[in-house]
C-alpha cells in the first residue's frame, strides 16, 4: 500500500514496465569534491539509490535520457531544473510512480540499497513502502482525522495493534515536527489544519510505514515562508535518519537543505556535484545560466 | 540587460570608480612626498573621507543584492566586490599616511640618504594597477602573475628599514624625518599587501579557486 495513492490508483498500475534490464553498466562519473568541502559531515558514504542509464519515454515522448547517478544515503540530494526537464518524472521514476502515466515505460536501472526495484516479480507497492513521496500540494484524505491519515498506510498493511498503531502515530508527528500542535486533537479532521501542517502530516504519512527513501515533489512551493521554515528544517532533520530527494525550483531552498545537486535539462542530467560547487561554481554552463537565473 | 545584471553592473561601476581614486590618492600622496608639495598633500589626506564613503555605498549595494540570493559567478562577484572595496578603502589610509609624512616632511630640510624608494613605489604602485586591470578585464592569469613581486616590495622594505636605522644611528639629529620614511615605506609594503588581496579575489572570482594561504598564487617564482 503507498499511502500517498488511493486503492484505485493501485490497481491500475501495471506490474512491471521497464523494457530491458540488460544495458551494460556505466559508471558513474565521479563527483569532484573540493578538498576544502568534504562531504558534509551528516551524510554517510553510503549510496541509497544506484541509477543506471535510466530513459523514461511518456509514448513518442523521450522525457529522460539515459541518467546515471548515485545518490547517497542519509542526505537531501536536490533535483533542479526548468520546468519538463524531467526531474518530477525522475524522481517518479524512484518509486516507480511514473507507471501510473499510461504509455509511459522505461529502460535503464535503479537500484535501492543493491535491489532492484524493477526486477521482474517486485511489486510497485512494496517498492513504494521502501521509497515514499510527498507531493507539492498537499494531500490529506480529507474525510480522516489526523490520526487516521497518519495510520491508513500501516491499517491497510493489515497492523490491528491499537497500541502499536499509537506509538506509531505519536513517532511518526514527532518526526514531521507536528505533535506538539495536534496531540490534543487527534481526532479532529485533517483539514482543520492549515496547510503546512497538513503537508507535515502528509509526511508524517509517509514516515509511517517506515520508508528508506523519502521523495519531496516542491513541498514547499504552496506554503508561506514560515511553514517553508518549518518543512525546511524538518528535512534537515530527517536527513539523519532518511535518504531524501527533493525537486525544487526555489535554488535558495536547494542551496539551504540540500547536500547534493543534480541539474536536469531537457532530460539530460547535466551537472551532479555537492550542493556548494553547483552554487559557487559550477563546472558546466548552462548550470551557471539556470543558477544566475539567465534561463529558465 | 536583466534588472539583476544591472545592478550588479552598477556595482562593478562603483567598485572601478573606488579603485580609479585609490589608485590617484597613492600616486599623488607619492608625488606630494617627492615633490615636497605640501598642498597636494593635504588634499590627498582630504580625498580619503571620499574613498570612506565609496566603501560604506558599496557594502550597502552589496547587502542589497545578497538579499536577492545571487549565485554562482553572481555570488562570487558580489562577495569578491565586498572585499576588493576593503582593501581599496585600506589602499586609501595607507595613501593618507604617506601624505600626512609627506606633508610634515615638506616642512623639514630633505634627508641626505639614498634610499630605492622610487622602485618600491614603482612596483607597489604596478601592482596596485595589474590588479585592478586583472579585475576589470576578468585575466586571473595576470592577477597570478603580479603576486610574487609582494616578496620583491617585502624585500625593498626590510632593505630601506636597515638603511634608515643605520641613518638614524649615525645623524641622530635625522630620526624624526628618518621615521617618517620608514613609515611611507611601511605604507607602500601595505599597499603591495592589499594589491596581493586583490589579486587573489580576482583569481577566486574568475576560477572559483581560493588560493589564499595556500603556496599555490603562482605557478613560478620571480626571476630575481
Amino acid at each position: 500500500m503507498n499511502p500517498t495513492m488511493t486503492p484505485g490508483e493501485e490497481k491500475t498500475i501495471p506490474q512491471t514496465r521497464r523494457e530491458s534490464k540488460d544495458e551494460s553498466r556505466e559508471p558513474v562519473p565521479n563527483v569532484q569534491r573540493s578538498t576544502l568541502d568534504p562531504r558534509p559531515s551528516t551524510a554517510s558514504t553510503d549510496t541509497a539509490l544506484t541509477v543506471r542509464n535510466l530513459s523514461v519515454f511518456f509514448g513518442d515522448n523521450h522525457v529522460l535520457k539515459s541518467v546515471s547517478l548515485d545518490i547517497a544515503a542519509r542526505a537531501v540530494t536536490a533535483i533542479i531544473g526548468p520546468s519538463g526537464c524531467g526531474k518530477s518524472t525522475f524522481l517518479r521514476a524512484l518509486n516507480r510512480m511514473h507507471e501510473l502515466v499510461p504509455e509511459a515505460r522505461m529502460t535503464g536501472e535503479i537500484r535501492l540499497f543493491g535491489d532492484d526495484i524493477y526486477a521482474p516479480g517486485i511489486e510497485p507497492v512494496i517498492v513504494r513502502r521502501r521509497v515514499g513521496m510527498v507531493f507539492q500540494k498537499s494531500n490529506p484524505f480529507p474525510t480522516m482525522s489526523i490520526n487516521d491519515n497518519v495510520t491508513v498506510g500501516l491499517r491497510l498493511n493489515g497492523l490491528r495493534d491499537r497500541k502499536l498503531l499509537a506509538e506509531r502515530t505519536e513517532q511518526s508527528l514527532r518526526m514531521a515536527a507536528l505533535w506538539d500542535e495536534v496531540k490534543d486533537r487527534l481526532h479532529a479532521a485533517a483539514i482543520s489544519l492549515s496547510g503546512g501542517q497538513q503537508q507535515r502530516l502528509c509526511i508524517a504519512r509517509a514516515l509511517a510505514v517506515q520508508p528508506e527513501v523519502l521523495l519531496m515533489d516542491e513541498p514547499a512551493s504552496a506554503l508561506d515562508p514560515l511553514a517553508t521554515s518549518k518543512i525546511e528544517d524538518l528535512i534537515l532533520e530527517l536527513k539523519k535518519d532518511y535518504t531524501i530527494v527533493i525537486v525544487t525550483h526555489n535554488m535558495q531552498q536547494a542551496a539551504r537543505m540540500s547536500d547534493f545537486t543534480a541539474f536536469f535539462y531537457l532530460g539530460d542530467l547535466v551537472e551532479f556535484d555537492t550542493t556548494r560547487k553547483i552554487f559557487t561554481s559550477p563546472a558546466k554552463k548552462q548550470t551557471e545560466d539556470y543558477v544566475t537565473g539567465r534561463f529558465g | 540587460m536583466e534588472h539583476f545584471d544591472m545592478e550588479l553592473d552598477v556595482l562593478k561601476q562603483k567598485l572601478l570608480t573606488m579603485a580609479s581614486h585609490a589608485e590617484t590618492a597613492v600616486n599623488e600622496a607619492l608625488q606630494a612626498l617627492t615633490q615636497r608639495d605640501r598642498d597636494l598633500a593635504l588634499r590627498v589626506k582630504d580625498n580619503d573621507r571620499v574613498i570612506d564613503q565609496f566603501e560604506v555605498e558599496i557594502d550597502e549595494l552589496v547587502i542589497q543584492l545578497l538579499t536577492k540570493a545571487p549565485l554562482a559567478s553572481n555570488l562570487r562577484l558580489v562577495t569578491t566586490a565586498m572585499k576588493i572595496s576593503q582593501n581599496l578603502e585600506r589602499i586609501g589610509d595607507e595613501a593618507s599616511k604617506i601624505a600626512k609624512r609627506a606633508r610634515d616632511l615638506s616642512q623639514e630640510p630633505p634627508v641626505k640618504i639614498v634610499l630605492d624608494l622610487p622602485r618600491m613605489t614603482g612596483l607597489a604602485l604596478n601592482m596596485l594597477k595589474g590588479a585592478l586591470d586583472a579585475f576589470v578585464n576578468n585575466d586571473p592569469a595576470a592577477a597570478r602573475d603580479l603576486i610574487p613581486h609582494d616578496k620583491e616590495v617585502d624585500a625593498l622594505n626590510k632593505q630601506i628599514h636597515a638603511a634608515l636605522v643605520q641613518h638614524m644611528v649615525e645623524n641622530p639629529d635625522t630620526i624624526g624625518r628618518c621615521l617618517h620614511l620608514m613609515v611611507v615605506s611601511k605604507s607602500l609594503e601595505r599597499i603591495a599587501d592589499h594589491a596581493t588581496n586583490v589579486a587573489e579575489d580576482v583569481v577566486y572570482l574568475c576560477e572559483a579557486q581560493d588560493i589564499r594561504h595556500t603556496g599555490a598564487k603562482s605557478g613560478g617564482k620571480i626571476a630575481p
